[in-house]
């Protein structure tokens, strides 16, 4: 059967041979798209997270026929630069392997909320887990990522990122070596 | 296209849906997927044809009917939380607790009746509020009361070729409380729950009760214990106490790998009173804890 949607904007077709088939092993194994991750396909982690038709969704409990005609956007399509570079400057990156499922979550959350609080932050993340960072930096990351996209550059460093934000703006986008930040420092 | 190697029903209405369902009773409905698609993942069931309920625009409206919300099952429990909170507290808090955003965003009140658990948190507030269970068919339509829904762990008065189409709650009449104790804020399927709703027009309590028996139930015993509408300053912790033992004596619990029968039981007592607190100084002011 002959599943038609649009994924990242792009006109998207997939042949599925089983009624049951995820939106998560069609986006992996049959259109190739491996940025949306599969750690334990029952809904629990998140790292398979995807908008679909806006909301986010795990993609791993999304049979693929249902999304005939939807518009599914992956971390490809689904997020703002500012985010990206907030996750790598703030140091929420560790192993990655829950980063593309998080940078969904907090692309939809700073859609409804600009300015979130730690609060609204934990809620809106909670059906993603990390078992690297302590998720304290992922949520320094989603302030640094709405101070940018407010246009607001502050006179002061996010509460507890350990990056003044000039360095992180700079940082953004290139690689990190210990000496970019002197908290790193022993 | 081969309808042969993947049959995938998507009706675009109600009727449709029932007729396909008559036609393929082989074919299992699937709305969020939140429950089902673990189960398809995990190859604990293989579906040979599945329904998508999701396109079913009767399925995913509310309408206000006066003194009740009449939620289509297809309803995500995301948006009973935003829609319904003034009307429908004890639904709205019991669909927050639910999973993840992910999961709120897809989950229905229809896949939770359905697959009938007793931990189902949408079971507690709907029996705390009398609500009515409304099942199509091709036959016909048949509306059940929720106390009367549930037969047994994962069991239902739900039978082959039947959808639940919706499900009507009174509307509040008083305040209402749902608890739920977890190992976590998010995420945790009930170690057991509560739902109390007080009625201050009938003077009457509802109960409900999750993942403290072989289905949700309601504690008849505790919901007739007396309150001092009279004089609502008499209301006291004594009183509060009793309503939580006649809450924990209703409750039918096992020990299992989320908790002890005695855990359960204590923790019910101690949700329940805290609950009649709540509801009772919320209506009439006073110090509820
Ligand atoms: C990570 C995770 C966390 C969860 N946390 C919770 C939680 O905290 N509390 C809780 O209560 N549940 C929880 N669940 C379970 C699940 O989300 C709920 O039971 C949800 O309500 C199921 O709804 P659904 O629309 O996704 O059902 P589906 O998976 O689509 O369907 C479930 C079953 O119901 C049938 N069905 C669905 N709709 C209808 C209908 N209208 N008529 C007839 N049959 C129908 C399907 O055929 C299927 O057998 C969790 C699940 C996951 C994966
Ligand atoms: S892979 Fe989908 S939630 Fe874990
Ligand atoms: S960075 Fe490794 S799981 Fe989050």
């Amino acid at each position: 059967m002959r599943v038609e949607m649009r994924v990242d904007g792009e006109p998207a077709a997939a042949e599925i041979d089983r009624p049951g088939e995820s939106l998560l092993a069609t986006l992996r194994d049959r259109l190739g798209l491996y940025g949306t991750k599969n750690a334990c396909e029952q809904g629990e982690c998140g790292s398979c997270t995807v908008l679909l038709d806006g909301d986010p969704v795990c993609a791993c409990l999304v049979a693929t026929a249902q999304c005939e005609g939807r518009e599914v956007k992956t971390v490809i399509g689904a997020v703002p630069r500012p985010v990206r570079d907030a996750f790598i400057a703030c140091g929420a990156v560790q192993c990655g392997f829950c980063t593309p499922g998080l940078l969904v979550s907090v692309a939809d959350l700073l859609t409804r909320e600009a300015d979130p609080s730690d609060l609204q932050i934990r809620e809106a993340l909670a059906g993603n887990l990390c078992r690297c960072t302590g998720y304290e930096k992922i949520i320094d990351a989603v302030h640094a990522a709405a101070e940018t996209m407010a246009g607001a550059v502050p006179d002061q460093a996010p509460a507890r990122a350990h990056l003044r934000h000039d360095q992180w703006i700079r940082l953004a986008g290139t690689p990190r070596t210990a000496g970019d930040s002197r908290e790193d420092a022993p | 296209m081969s309808q042969t190697t993947a049959p995938f029903h998507t009706p675009a209405d109600l009727a449709e849906a029932l007729r396909l369902l008559a036609a393929h009773p082989e074919a299992v409905p699937v709305a969020g997927g939140t429950d089902l698609m673990v189960a398809v993942n995990y190859r604990l069931t293989r579906p040979a044809a599945m329904l998508d309920l999701t396109r079913l625009a009767e399925l995913r409206e509310w309408t206000d009917e006066g003194d009740a919300i009449r939620i289509g099952s297809g309803v995500p429990y995301a948006r009973i939380t935003a829609e319904l909170a003034t009307v429908l507290p004890g639904l709205a808090a019991a669909a927050r607790t639910v999973g993840s955003p992910q999961i709120r965003n897809r989950g229905t009140l229809g896949g939770n009746l359905a697959t009938a658990s007793p931990a189902g948190d949408g079971h507690p507030p709907l029996l705390a509020t009398g609500a009515d269970i409304e099942i199509a068919s091709a036959r016909g339509t048949r509306t059940v009361p929720v106390e009367a829904f549930f037969t047994g762990p994962k069991r239902s008065v739900l039978q082959p070729g039947e959808l639940i189409t919706a499900v009507t709650v009174p509307k509040a009449a008083g305040p209402q409380q749902f608890l739920k104790v977890g190992t976590r804020n998010a995420m945790v399927i009930a170690v057991c729950s509560l739902a109390v709703a007080l009625d201050l027009d009938a003077r009457r309590l509802g109960t409900g009760i999750g993942s403290a028996g072989p289905t949700p139930l309601t504690a008849p015993d505790a919901n007739l214990i007396e309150l001092p509408w009279g004089r609502t300053g008499l209301f006291n912790d004594a009183l509060a106490e009793e309503f939580g033992r006649r809450v924990a004596a209703a409750a039918r619990p096992i020990d299992d790998v989320r908790g002890t029968a005695a855990y359960r039981r204590h923790a019910l007592a101690v949700c329940a009173a805290r609950a009649l607190r709540r509801v009772w100084t919320a209506a009439h002011g006073g110090s509820g804890r």
